[in-house]
């Protein structure tokens, strides 16, 4: 087992706040661990402790083979971080931003300047790049946020919540960059409060909470013990939802929920139930205005596995 | 621990298979100096699109200088433009010493915005940041000893000696200024907020740059007063400054100012760059 990075029993405390109380953390070269979480859980803190930004109180933390507090100059040789705390200048252009943080990773102004210039054209920022990153939308920022992470082409990334705020159209692009990293061999350490987020791009979950990790495992795993996927329906014709709400009780096998007027949920296992649900529709001649098949939010998850809402662990202070 | 991850890797861009060489190309001799003077640049370059910064710095002497000259000139000196002469070559000092103040409120707003996360999650010096703030706002100095300048001219304020000595007077005030400015740098480390760190600048500031002769000779305070005078570097580098620009003795002045600059930059830079070490 080769790990590209691997934190043990992790502890940092901030006063009297225990930010991490324990935390165990790793993932093997080229893959990515989504590291899921409320507000507070101590992702941030984990993520600043495995970029040398912060020493643990107790624990150890190894980058690359490398311990993050012995050899911390050695760690930032080899990690990329882009998130919520590790911004850009806004004052500078995306330009100068990029050939900055080149020049400071001992790049020549030449060498510098085409690998700002290479980045900008991936990141579709090329036109942008001449303006002050002050000007620059939300999720410009963000591409470019990651772009200076990844100037000296790092083994190792960081993303902290990278597409938290971000409209669905922009987070899929984020999503598509995080995939041609990886498939470029990149480690990846991606912390985020979705469920679905952690879904799409992540090879393995640890769930996140008061500093610890309470659940690990592959997103199959983790869907498995927090009871798979909910069908949601709404029949154009409000009147047949008791034909709809009946096909959903006998495919699923428990009594769906109505949670609005028109609309019933409910729980299934397993992707099958879904087409089965639609040659069923069919056949009834049942028309819809709504059909989808959600993972469970997560407030979902931690309810299942902690039986409290992620709202009650916001008073966390993070780091 | 399992087994080690250091061995080469092939390149990766997004979008762009491997095969490109490594954009790191590798290490480079006086890696602290070129990454300082790096961040220096962009220190200089924010001046440079901000320019609205430097309204403090150029207006401040300024109105200082009209307060003074034409509220009190008459007063202590007889004539506005027998005091212009004594005040300007002081105020120099005092306004280039409170430009200084800026470094440690911007050091402080780029901690709070994320910008140093950055820089310190990259191989590079410790210091290199904070020497690249302290290098870049040699800008503000200059700015506001040229404006003071031209606005001195215009009042009619003329250097008795020569442009050298002039030159020199302003390049002491600088290097004292600079060697101060690692005390704000320290303060911008310590202060959860930039206005905090403007709050405790002008409380430092106010009695080392009044507590001097700088608006009126020192003879003519109550002794306690004189006393602090004495032993303020601060009063040291006016009157050497004065020295310079209108004659009269200076030596003993200027290396007592030296000796301070000296003096406060082995043991403010150390600090601040220990404390930035800690700052999390």
């Amino acid at each position: 087992m080769s790990y590209a990075f691997e934190a043990e029993g992790l502890v940092k405390r901030f006063g009297t706040t225990t930010a991490l109380a324990g935390i165990d953390l790793a993932a093997r070269r080229g893959q990515v661990l989504g590291v899921l979480g409320p507000n507070g859980a101590g992702k941030t803190t984990a993520v600043r402790i495995l970029a040398t930004l912060l020493r643990p109180d107790g624990g150890r933390a190894a980058v690359a083979g490398m311990d993050v507090v012995r050899q911390a100059a050695d760690v930032r040789r080899v990690i990329g971080l882009t998130g919520q705390y590790a911004s850009v200048d806004e004052d500078l252009t995306g330009e100068e931003n990029l050939v900055l943080i080149g020049e400071l990773l001992d790049l020549r102004r030449r060498e510098a300047k085409a690998r700002a210039a290479e980045l900008l054209r991936d990141f579709g920022l090329s036109e942008a790049g001449r303006r002050p990153a002050a000007t620059y939308s939300g999720g410009m920022r963000r591409r470019l946020d990651l772009a200076a992470g990844l100037v000296g082409r790092p083994q190792i990334i960081y993303l902290d919540e990278p597409t938290t705020g971000l409209d669905p159209v922009k987070r899929d692009d984020m999503w598509n960059i995080v995939r041609r990293l990886v498939a470029d061999g990149t480690t990846v350490l991606l912390t985020t409060q979705y469920l679905e987020e952690a879904d799409a791009l992540a090879d393995e979950i640890s769930v996140v909470d008061h500093g610890k990790v309470i659940a690990h495992g592959t997103p199959a795993d983790l869907k498995h013990v927090v009871g798979g996927q909910t069908i949601i329906v709404r029949p154009s014709d409000p009147a047949r939802l008791g034909e709809v709400t009946a096909i959903l009780a006998e495919l699923a096998g428990r009594e769906p929920e109505s949670p609005g007027r028109g609309v019933v949920t409910v729980p299934v296992e397993g992707d099958a139930v879904f087409t089965e649900l639609v040659r069923r529709l069919d056949r009834a001649g049942i028309g819809v205005t709504e059909l989808s098949l959600r993972l469970p939010s997560l407030d979902e998850v931690f309810f299942t596995l902690t039986g409290r809402t992620t709202t009650e662990s916001d008073e966390e202070v993070a780091a | 621990m399992t087994s080690l991850d250091t061995g080469t890797r092939t390149a990766r861009t997004p979008g762009r298979p491997g095969g490109v060489p490594p954009a790191r190309s590798g290490p480079r001799p006086f890696g602290l100096i070129r990454h300082s003077v790096a961040l220096a640049r962009r220190s200089l370059v924010k001046t440079m699109r901000n320019p609205e910064q430097l309204i403090d710095v150029t207006l401040q002497p300024v109105i200082f200088v009209l307060v003074f000259v034409y509220l009190l000139g008459g007063a202590i000196s007889g004539s506005t433009q027998d005091y212009l002469q004594f005040l300007l070559p002081a105020i120099m000092v005092q306004t280039v010493i409170f430009a200084g103040m800026a470094t440690g409120v911007n050091l402080n707003t780029d901690i709070k915005k994320g910008v140093f996360d950055r820089f310190r999650s990259l191989p590079i010096g410790r210091s290199a940041p904070l020497i690249g703030s302290v290098l870049g706002d040699v800008i503000r100095y200059v700015v506001s000893i040229a404006s003071l300048f031209v606005f001195g001219y215009i009042l009619g304020f003329r250097v008795q000696t020569n442009p050298l000595a002039a030159l020199a007077a302003c390049l002491l005030a600088i290097v004292f200024a600079f060697c101060l400015s690692w005390a704000f740098v320290l303060v911008g480390m310590m202060m959860k907020e930039p206005g905090g760190v403007q709050g405790v600048g002008f409380l430092v500031l106010f009695p080392l740059t009044f507590g001097t002769s700088m608006i009126a000779p020192a003879e003519t305070l109550p002794d306690w007063l004189q006393a602090w005078v004495r032993v303020n570097p601060v009063g040291q580098l006016m009157d050497a400054s004065r020295g310079l620009m209108l004659g009269g003795p200076v030596a003993s002045h200027v290396v007592v100012a030296l000796a301070w600059s000296a003096g406060l930059l082995v043991v403010f830079a150390p600090l601040a760059v220990r404390a930035y070490r800690r700052r999390t």
